[in-house]
């Protein structure tokens, strides 16, 4: 099982001839991703890697390929009008990895999709990955992860790949992750993704990682309170960064108290998160709330 | 993207927002001339990419040209430090010279976007002239919000509304909807993060003028406005923010001493925390990306290196995109063509990594290779300087 993405998943990639979306299209093949289809306006009628046909529009890509994810590297001018096409195709999922979206793009494109039957992770985002069905949609180094039990669920890239790293150097394998984006505006929120590992069977604990800028922590400590029961290890990076600067990501940066990782801390823990002290910690505080509960020796 | 009160102004002339007569000005003898123009009085004010200057000595009322120019002399080529500058305060190269105004009221409007609303939301208050973050914290009764859906654009019954909320009169009722209107249409054409008019003033004779002006810009929509690229002034920035902003590296200089050269934002904040709490203090935040090549790496670490604060260098490396011996051949670029000395703690991981260790393991630098974070921070702990 895991959450969004499976064995059934048949993913299209809009963006398959760009520098960036051949590279990683290949990774997510050997990986054993279930990749059907490119999009390249103007290059249709060509294959990728001698077995991947590429499409002009989405709109051929899936009825050719019966495609149901989408995987967007498209640049940053481009990729609203990607995702736009996408929804309007009828893809039910989309993950867009693109970094440097406006953000007046992404109010629009937001306001597009929001009630079409659609759900978008990120944009600026490294996609997600269910190990055990052996499927990466992403820009995740695939070696590091381990099939398990253990949902991850971060705003950031590396550091996703930094906690997946330590869950496994412990044996702590993963039954998906999913990195929802470190912009302003993303598709998917924690609330949303804690809901569906929620309701995985095969999910038994969560690991979050959250940062500074936003409230979407505290939104996630007000689900857990009340609508989730499973246990979860939380992090919130940028505990020393300073007021009013953007720490790379476009949404980190503390406009105000609220913003703080201190505050979002208070917030988790409050609801009844491990707190993971500080980022060298993920592992081991995984590994001790899964023992406390029973779910790991 | 951050610009001046006098190019947000000029932006405001283009869409009708009416701002006070003014002159920029660059020397003393320029400031009494525009002050004579005036009138003989004018407000001197200073030119900088920070708010809070008018309780840092930043604007001056001054009541004849010769007071004019004395001020000018005051503030041109010293640094203003006010409230939101840091301690080392933004130099001031140029004055704003504007008629005075006769205010009768002091309103504030702003307009950002909100995460929650993902969307456009216009805020109010009628608190003008205030501190906006003091009039949230002790009288948050006194800001109303009205979200904006993108489609719509803001409709005339939230103009109405928003005037209402303003505790405005019929007389300057249609004059004021104007401005909120061509603010929302400033905001969206030219991709503002934040427009902000702080004070709005109504003027004795019932005109609706902005005092003040502040735009800032989102660094991603760039690509699009051209013109408006123009209106940065790099003297404002970090210099080391600004070297690196135009190799895009994000970076953001800190007070600490241990340079971090690290890819991907999240990793990068996690390893200030991890420095942080291990006891040290680090001098930058910095992601060099993911495609990088070795000579933007070795760009990365130069601007680490040229930050005379920086002792010793944290390298946490997340080999995906970016391969582990890339990022190794960069390290040791910089540090062969700076002649550096300065030590450093690597941990790396992922892509590449035996190739990348080797290549700074065989280069002579004083390299301490860590597996863990928490290895890493004890390492740069155990550093003496």
């Amino acid at each position: 099982m895991g959450v969004l993405v499976d064995e059934s998943t048949r993913v299209l990639v809009q963006g398959i001839t760009g520098r960036e979306g051949s590279f990683h299209a290949r990774a997510c093949m050997a990986y054993g991703t279930n990749i059907v289809a490119g999009v390249t306006p103007g290059r249709g009628g060509t294959m990728f890697e001698d077995k991947v046909p590429v499409f002009n529009s989405v709109e051929e890509a899936v009825a050719q390929t019966q495609a149901n994810m989408s995987l967007i590297f498209v640049p940053p001018p481009f990729a609203p009008d990607a995702i736009c096409e996408s929804t309007d195709a009828g893809i039910p999922l989309i993950a867009c990895i693109t970094e440097g979206i406006p953000v007046q793009d992404m109010v629009n494109v937001y306001r597009y999709i929001q009630n079409k039957p659609v759900r978008l992770i990120g944009p600026n985002c490294p996609g997600l990955i269910n190990p055990g069905a052996k499927c990466k949609i992403g820009i995740m180094p695939g070696a590091i992860h381990l099939p398990g039990r253990v949902g991850v669920l971060s705003r950031s890239g590396t550091l996703t790949y930094e906690a997946v790293g330590q869950l496994t150097a412990l044996g702590i394998g993963q039954s998906s992750c999913v990195g929802i984006g470190g912009d302003p505006i993303i598709g998917t929120n924690f609330v949303d993704v804690l809901a569906l590992f929620d309701a995985d069977p095969d999910t038994d604990a969560v690991v979050m990682i959250g940062e500074i800028g936003g409230t979407m922590e505290q939104d996630a400590a007000a689900f857990i309170k009340s609508n989730f029961s499973k246990p979860i290890s939380a992090l919130v990076v940028g505990s020393s960064a300073p007021a009013g600067k953007r720490m790379g990501h476009a949404g980190a940066i503390i406009t105000g108290e609220t913003a703080t990782a201190e505050y979002k801390l208070a917030a988790l823990k409050d609801a009844g998160a491990s707190i993971i002290p500080t980022p060298a910690d993920i592992g081991t505080t995984a590994q001790e709330m899964l023992r406390s509960r029973g779910l790991l020796k | 993207m951050n610009i001046h009160e006098f190019q947000a102004k000029e932006i405001f002339s283009r869409y009708g927002i009416p701002v006070p007569r003014g002159i920029v000005v660059s020397t003393p003898a320029e400031a009494k001339a525009a002050t004579k123009e005036m009138g003989g009085q004018s407000v001197v004010k200073a030119q900088i990419h920070a708010g809070g200057r008018g309780k840092s000595g930043g604007v001056q009322l001054t009541r004849s040209p010769e007071e004019a120019e004395v001020a000018a002399q005051r503030m041109l080529g010293s640094n203003l430090v006010t409230p939101q500058t840091g301690p080392e305060g933004a130099p001031v190269d140029k004055l704003l010279i504007e008629e005075l105004a006769d205010i009768k009221n002091e309103l504030y409007v702003a307009l950002t976007i909100d995460r929650g609303h993902r969307g456009p939301v216009m805020l109010v208050s009628t608190q003008g002239g205030m501190d906006i973050e003091e009039v949230a914290a002790n009288d948050p009764q006194d800001i109303y919000t009205e979200p904006v859906d993108p489609l719509m654009g803001l409709m005339p019954f939230q103009t109405r509304r928003l005037v209402r909320k303003l505790g405005l009169d019929q007389a300057v009722a249609s004059d004021a909807a104007k401005v909120l209107n061509a603010l929302y249409r400033v905001f969206v054409d030219n991709d503002c993060s934040l427009v902000e008019i702080n004070p709005l003033i109504i003027t004795g004779d019932d005109r609706v003028v902005a005092l003040d002006a502040k735009i800032n810009l989102d660094d991603d929509s760039m690509f699009r406005h051209a013109d408006l690229k123009e209106y940065r002034d790099i003297s404002q920035e970090n210099a080391l923010e600004a070297q690196a902003a135009d190799l895009n590296i994000a970076y953001v200089n800190l007070d600490g001493d241990v340079g971090c050269l690290v890819n991907g934002a999240g990793l990068a904040m996690a390893t200030l925390d991890v420095t942080t709490a291990a006891g040290a203090a680090p001098a930058n935040f910095l992601d060099v990306g993911g495609g990088a090549t070795p000579e933007k790496v070795s760009s990365a670490v130069k601007i680490i290196l040229s930050d005379p604060k920086v002792r010793r260098v944290l390298v946490n490396i997340f080999g995906g995109i970016l391969r582990c011996d890339i990022a190794g051949e960069g390290i040791v670029l910089a540090y062969n063509e700076t002649g550096s000395k300065i030590p450093l703690v690597v941990r790396m991981l992922g892509t590449n990594v035996v190739e990348g260790k080797k290549i700074l393991g065989d280069s002579g630098l004083s390299v301490v290779f860590a597996d863990t974070l928490t290895e890493a921070a004890e390492a740069i702990q155990q550093i003496k300087v």
